[in-house]
Order: C-alpha cells, then structure tokens, then sequence
C-alpha cells in the first residue's frame, strides 16, 4: 500500500509542477504577487512530495519488499544494510528519482534564499525549474517507474552489482547528482533572464552563489568517482576518458569558466551575454550526460541498461530544453545590453583567456565523446576514441591555462601591468622550477620532460601563495602585520587561492603518477618476491574466506623495506552467489602521498598465481588536489558578500584599501 | 594600440587559438582513433601492419591456451571466421569462454595474428561489448540472454551510476 501512495506523491508531484511550471509566469507577466507566490509554495510542495515518494522507496529497500520490481532485481535480504540505503540509486530508475530530488531540493532551496530576489525573477527562475522537473517527471511515470509490482512477489531478490557494494555508491552519485543538477539553477536563472530581456551585475550576484556550490560538489563527486574506479575496478587507473566520464567532466570545465566569467560580469558588468550563454550550455552539457549515461547510445566500460524508449525519451528532453534555450537566447540576446570593452591585459582579460580556454577544451572532449556516434550514425562505421586522442588534444590545451593561471589574481581589474606582474611572480617561478628539479632528482629517472610537468604542478601551488604573500604584503610589512592584513581580507579571496593550489596539488599527482609510476605483471608461487618502488613484496599464499553475500579467494602479501617488514596487505578475488559474479579486490597499501596496488589474476597450474602491481608514487595528490579545490570552494562561499539575503556591501562601511586590492 | 586594433589583436589570438585547437583535433583523430572489426572483415580488410585496432567477437570455446608467464591465447570468432589472439596480462574478471569481448591491439595480414595489449572487460555478466552484439544479432549468431549466467527471467544489464 505504502509503495503505491509513494508513486501516488510522484503523480501528485507532476501535477503541482505543472502548475507551477505556468501561474507564475503569467504573475510575473501581469505583476500579480499572488500567482508568483504560488511559484514559492508550489516548488515546497513539490520538494516534500518528491521527497516523501523517495523515502517509499528506500523504505521497500530497507525491508526487502521484493514484490517491488526494482528492489527484487537490485537488492537482496543478506546484503548489509548501507548498501540496502545506496542501492535505492544503484539502478536506473532509482538514480533517476535521485535526479529529480535533487533538482527540486534546488528549487526548494531557490524558494527559500531567494527571498531578496526581485518577486519577478524569482517566479521565472522557480518556473523554469518546474518545467525541468515536469519532463523528468514525466520521464520517470512514463518510462522508468521504480514502483512497479511484481506478482507473485518472489522469495529473494536477484542482489545489487557487486560493484556497486561499496561505500563508493554511497557517496559518489548524490555527490555528482548535486553538482550537475545543481547547474539547472543557474540555466534557469539565464532564461528567466532572456524571458525577462533585462540582466545586470546583480544577476551576476545572484547566480554565483549557485554556481559555485554546484561546481563544489561536482567537484567533489568527481574525484570520488575516480577515486572509487581506481580502488575498485582493480585497473590501476584513476580516469579513462570513457564517455560516462567525460559526461560529468564537460559541464565540470564548462561550469569553472562560468564560474570564473560570472565574476567579470559582476565586478566590471561586463561578458553579459557570453555568461548567459555559458549558463545554458554548462546545464546542457549536464542534460547530455544524463542522456549519454542513461540511454545507451555510447559503448563504454559502463553496461546499460539498453532500452531505447528511455533514450528517445531523453533525447525528446535534451532537444527541447537545449534548442528551446538556444532558441530563446537567439531571440533575446540581441536586446541584453551589451557591457563595454576593456584591455586585454588586465583580469578580466585573465578571465577571459580562462573562458576561452576552458570552453575549447570543452569543445574537444565534447568531440571526442560525440564523434563515434555521430560516424557510425553516418557511415556506420565503428570507432573507438581513447586516451591518446584526449591526452594529444585536451592535455596540450589546457598546458597554457596551467601556465597562465597565477598571473590571473595578480592582474589589477581594468588596467593590468603585465610586467609587474613577472617581476613579482619570477621568483616563485624559480622556485617552481627548483622544486620541480629537485623533485625530478630525488625519483630518479624518467623522461626529461617530465621536469616541466612536475614545475607546472608546483607554479599552480607556489602561484596561489605568491597571491596570497603580495595581499598581505608580507615583504614590507613582515609576518605579523601581513597576518593580519589577511584577515581581513574577504573569504573569496582564500577560496580562489586554496582552489588554485588545489589544482596545482592535481598536476603534480598526475605528473608524478605517470611519469615515476612502474607496473609489473608476474607470476608468483607462495614465497616469491617482487620490487615495486623501493619496497619488496612478498606473496605468502592465498587462504578462502566467506563474507555476507560472497566467498573470496584473499591473497596475502607482506611488504618489506630493506628487509624489514613494514605492512600485510591482501588482494582478493570475490564471487558474489546471488549472480555468480566475479569481482578483484585490489590490496592497497598507503605510503605517505603514494601507494602499492597489487591485484591478481588466474592461478596458474602449479600453485602459482599471475599477480599484478603497480607502485604509484604521489598518486593520492590527485585527489588530494580535488579535495582542496572543493575546500576553496566552500571558503569562498562562506564569503558573506555571496551569501544569498547578506546586506550588501555598499550599505556595509568596508576598508577601501581592501576593496582596491581585490 | 587604438582601441579598434587592440580589438582586433584579442580576436585574432582568440581565432588562432580555436584554429589550433581544431588542427590538434584533426591530427589526433588520424593518429589515435582504433578501427572496430569483427573476425570476417579482417579477412577483406586491408589493414597496414603496425595500426592500432579493436577487435571483437566471441571468445571460441575451447580456444582459451596459458602460455609462458602470463601469456594467454585465444580464438575471437564471430560464426564465420577465427582470429588467434595472443594477450600479455591480466584477464578480466570476465572473461569466459563463449562469451563476447573486445581486444585491441595490432594484426599482422601476413600470418593472421591479433596481438592484444587490453581485454576490455566490463562489470556486468551479462554484458555483451554494444558493436559485437549488433553484428552478433544481425547474423544471427547470438541473441539476448544467451551466454549471461543469469537465470532465465528479465535480467536487464544494469548500470554503473558513474
């Protein structure tokens, strides 16, 4: 009964966004407060119906009900229970209700801090929302319901991949799901704004809030994913370029220059129609990997669930919203007043390099993702784009973003002094280089050229502290006073500083990983050794063990370092009973920022096992990096000047040497 | 500088940015994309010696050889021809016989030999790699459920939420 009032709230939920997703609009149109205040209640409404129905369906999770379809083929009575609770967005459909409860979480969120929105804005922003959440809605009721009964209901369920029963699964989707749903505020935002054909520095005020937070988690989930692919798929590898991945990386890259260009258009009122545009195509980037990921159309070493009424479904989804929104910008664009020029070296020329840089790359990755399709579409024919071609085209472009990324806060708003700005940054450019040599030196070996990669990784991290060391003006006033001139300074300042060393600390970790990585398969009978980065691994023998819901083939190792044992590490094989289905553990060992990744293969004939390991200096900097950059992210947003309903700051008396110094 | 040229200096590095970057996307496509075939187009194709390509198709039941080391051999066959496949490294987990694959790597026309350097392996049983399984379909060799160690009933391939 309970499942059935679930889906009941989910069809109640459609009915409230159609209200919402029209009334408004016409209140707005017409100036009647109390149809735009319907936009306010109505998204609350939608949020508590959305959520309830997906508190249903984790309830069916918890309890095994498997006379519900989705839970007999996703779940079964022995798996532990954190993974009853994540297993509910372990499959198609209950990742699609995630989706959708994300996204009104968004517009309750909007409804509630956006209280000093103009009442206009604000009924268009929570409208656009409702027109999203109606097409997945109905995309859920139609196509891919989770509440579906089954008939005799059956004893047992059919058990999640194994997979997905991980702490990973817990963690990474609503992650991801915040951070790329979260860009469907500001897409909202920029058609309210084309709706309303009026958009000024203030709209730049209020959608960064938003942006920052969705490039916050998405951030976040990203690196999580990695990190989860990395320990889990027993590869070895942290990013395969595989289009699911890059489905989540595009609007990554495109909400960073969005990011980054929302500031231009807040501080100098300037790229208006350029940030409108970004705004839209980063959300739709976000809709075409909900569509690549959920249809099938991409071969990738993700399985999908391959039914083509729910990717037409999607592509109907994708067409309208994108087209409509490109449709609309088209039409209105030309009446948004455009912002006045400036000279290229300056910081918002900075920014501007930044946009175009990144949504180059964007451009590549995008190619790369679509062209498969799109040739065998034409010609049939079938090819696969892979590592090579992102690492030639993505890698080369970004190089100069790298470079260019400390001089971007040295550079003063409007006039920016190019020279000066070498003369600050020069020496930490040479210490850049010497840490990269020295570091270089210490692995020992490798090619030379590694040596630049290595410098790039710490100029990004030495460049977010010159930044810091000049605003605090540490060379003149010495450390205490320099202290407290930090202190004072805004948040967002730190926050763009701990994201720039952030991304220095990731450039590092991929440098160091792939230029001082080693890999060695080999086969190894019980007492065998082998050297992997300093340390010797010993192979000890494999012993069986059970667990809730598999048997497991556990090999144990120990390492060694200079005879001396340091740790016991063991890699597994398991199989999962419920689907007879193999999975590798992977044994790691932490060593610092590194690791020792061993993983095994096929016993051979003899007792022997193949095993493979990887030593992985510095690997941990890449997600270590990730980390900061979500850190910075939530610096900046604490940053009372973004806070949504904050005063603002002409009404705040602040320190103008400060202010100029921005 | 006027204010016209400066204009026309950020255009044109902007523009030559772009041109670069499509340049780039050009060279890469013609030196990193893999080719997909089945067994029996490899016997037709004209294929030069040393092009990375990926091949798929079942792996033959009772074609599965260890070698050396971890050297393994095996037949890729799609009903109407064979390749032999030699592979170094580590199976994935699954891999079976019988059961559908993609391996990339070089083939030498002259002797008819695929050299693999990766075995994709996906993290589904029932997973069938999306090129094989059309082609498999259309000629009628395969078919859905066939080959999955699921019991019969509606088993679709469940995703990674990745």
């Amino acid at each position: 009964m309970i499942v059935e009032i679930g889906h009941y709230a989910l069809v109640l939920a459609l009915a409230t966004a159609l209200i919402v997703s029209v009334l408004p609009v016409i209140g707005a149109r017409r100036g009647d407060a109390a149809m735009m205040a319907l936009g306010t209640t109505g998204s609350l409404t939608m949020f508590a119906l959305v959520a309830f129905s997906f508190g249903v369906l984790t309830w069916a999770y918890v309890v095994s009900d498997f006379s519900v379809a989705n839970v007999w083929e996703n779940s079964h009575s022995l798996m532990p229970l954190i993974y009853k609770y994540s297993g509910v967005w372990g499959n198609h459909e209950g990742s699609m209700l995630l989706w959708l409860l994300i996204l009104v979480l968004f517009s309750a969120l909007v409804a509630v801090f956006g209280r000093n929105l103009p009442d206009t804005l604000r009924a268009n922003v929570l409208a656009v929302q409702a027109w999203i959440s109606t097409a997945f809605l109905l995309f859920i009721l139609l196509s891919s319901n989770p509440f579906l009964r089954l008939d005799p209901a059956p004893a047992e369920g059919q058990d999640l991949n194994p997979i997905l029963q991980d702490l990973g699964l817990a963690i990474h989707p609503p992650l991801l799901y915040l951070g790329y749903v979260g860009f469907s505020v500001c897409f909202s935002f920029a058609v309210a704004a084309l709706m309303e054909g009026r958009i000024d520095a203030a709209w730049a005020r209020w959608v960064r809030p938003w942006t920052l937070a969705a490039w916050t988690f998405l951030t976040a989930g990203i690196a999580m994913g990695s990190y989860w692919a990395y320990y889990e798929l027993g590869w070895g590898g942290w990013w395969f370029w595989d289009p699911v991945e890059n489905a989540s990386f595009m609007p990554w890259l495109a909400g960073t220059a969005l990011l980054h260009s929302a500031l231009v258009m807040e501080k100098r009122e300037a790229l208006k129609i350029w940030t409108v545009l970004l705004a839209i195509m980063t959300f739709s980037l976000s809709l075409l990997g909900t569509f690549l990921v959920r249809s099938g159309v991409l071969t990738s070493v993700h399985s999908f669930a391959t039914d083509p009424a729910r990717g037409i479904f999607i592509l109907c989804i994708l067409a309208i919203f994108i087209g409509g929104a490109f449709t609309l910008f088209a039409w209105r664009a030309p009446m948004l007043k455009a912002g006045g020029l400036f000279a290229p070296i300056s910081r918002e020329g900075a920014l501007v390099l930044n946009n175009l840089i990144l949504t180059v790359a964007t451009a590549t990755v995008l190619t790369g993702t679509l062209y498969p399709l799109i040739l065998e579409t034409l010609t049939g024919e079938k090819i696969s784009v892979g590592a090579p071609f992102f690492n030639m085209t993505f890698g080369l472009l970004m190089l100069p973003l790298l470079v260019a990324v400390p001089f971007g806060p040295m550079l003063a708003w409007k006039r920016g002094d190019l020279p000066g700005a070498l003369q600050r940054l020069y020496v930490f450019a040479g210490l850049a280089l010497f840490a990269g040599l020295a570091f270089y030196y210490v692995q020992n070996g490798g090619p030379v050229m590694a040596i630049f990669g290595l410098t790039l990784g710490f100029w990004g991290m030495v460049g977010a502290l010159a930044d810091l060391w000049y605003r605090g003006n540490f060379a003149k006033v010495g450390f205490s006073v320099g202290l407290k001139r930090l202190a004072g300074l805004p948040r967002s300042v730190f926050g763009t500083a701990i994201a720039h060393f952030g991304l220095g600390v990731t450039v590092l970790g991929i440098f160091a990983a792939t230029t001082f990585g080693t890999e060695t398969v080999v086969e190894m009978k019980p007492g065998a050794s082998v050297d992997a980065g300093g340390y010797s691994l010993t192979f000890d023998g494999m012993r069986e063990a059970i667990g809730p819901n598999y048997t497991e083939e556990r090999g144990h190792f120990t390492a060694s370092r200079g005879g001396v044992a340091v740790a016991d590490v063991w890699s597994s094989k398991r199989l999962y009973t419920a689907r007879r289905m193999p999975t590798t553990e992977a044994g790691i060992l932490t060593f610092g920022l590194s690791q020792l990744y061993v993983s095994l293969g096929d016993p051979m004939e003899g007792g022997g096992i193949v095993v493979r390991i990887w030593w992985k200096p510095f690997i941990l900097c890449i997600w270590g990096g990730a980390l900061i950059m979500m850190v910075g992210g939530f610096v900046s947003l604490s940053d009372r000047r973004l806070r949504v309903g904050a005063p603002s700051r002409k009404a705040k008396a602040v320190n103008p040497v400060l202010e100029a110094a921005e | 500088m006027t204010r016209k040229q400066k204009r026309l200096a950020v255009i044109a590095g902007g523009m030559s940015f772009i041109i670069v970057a499509v340049l780039l996307v050009m060279f890469a496509f013609s030196q990193s994309v893999a080719y997909f075939f089945m067994p029996a187009d490899l016997a037709t194709a004209d294929i030069k010696p040393g092009t990375r390509i990926r091949l798929g198709g079942l792996v033959a039941e009772g074609s599965v050889k260890r070698g050396q080391g971890s050297t393994v051999s095996f037949t890729v066959t799609d009903g109407s021809g064979n390749v032999p496949v030699t592979y170094t490294g580590i199976l994935p987990d699954l891999f079976r016989e019988g059961q559908g694959v993609v391996t990339e790597g070089a083939f030498d026309a002259a002797s008819h030999e695929f050299v693999a350097d990766s075995v994709l392996a996906k993290h589904d049983e029932n997973y069938m790699p999306k090129e094989v399984a059309d082609r498999l379909k259309a000629e009628g060799v395969w078919e859905d459920g066939k080959g999955g160690g699921q019991a019969a009933g509606k088993t679709p391939a469940r995703e990674a939420t990745r």
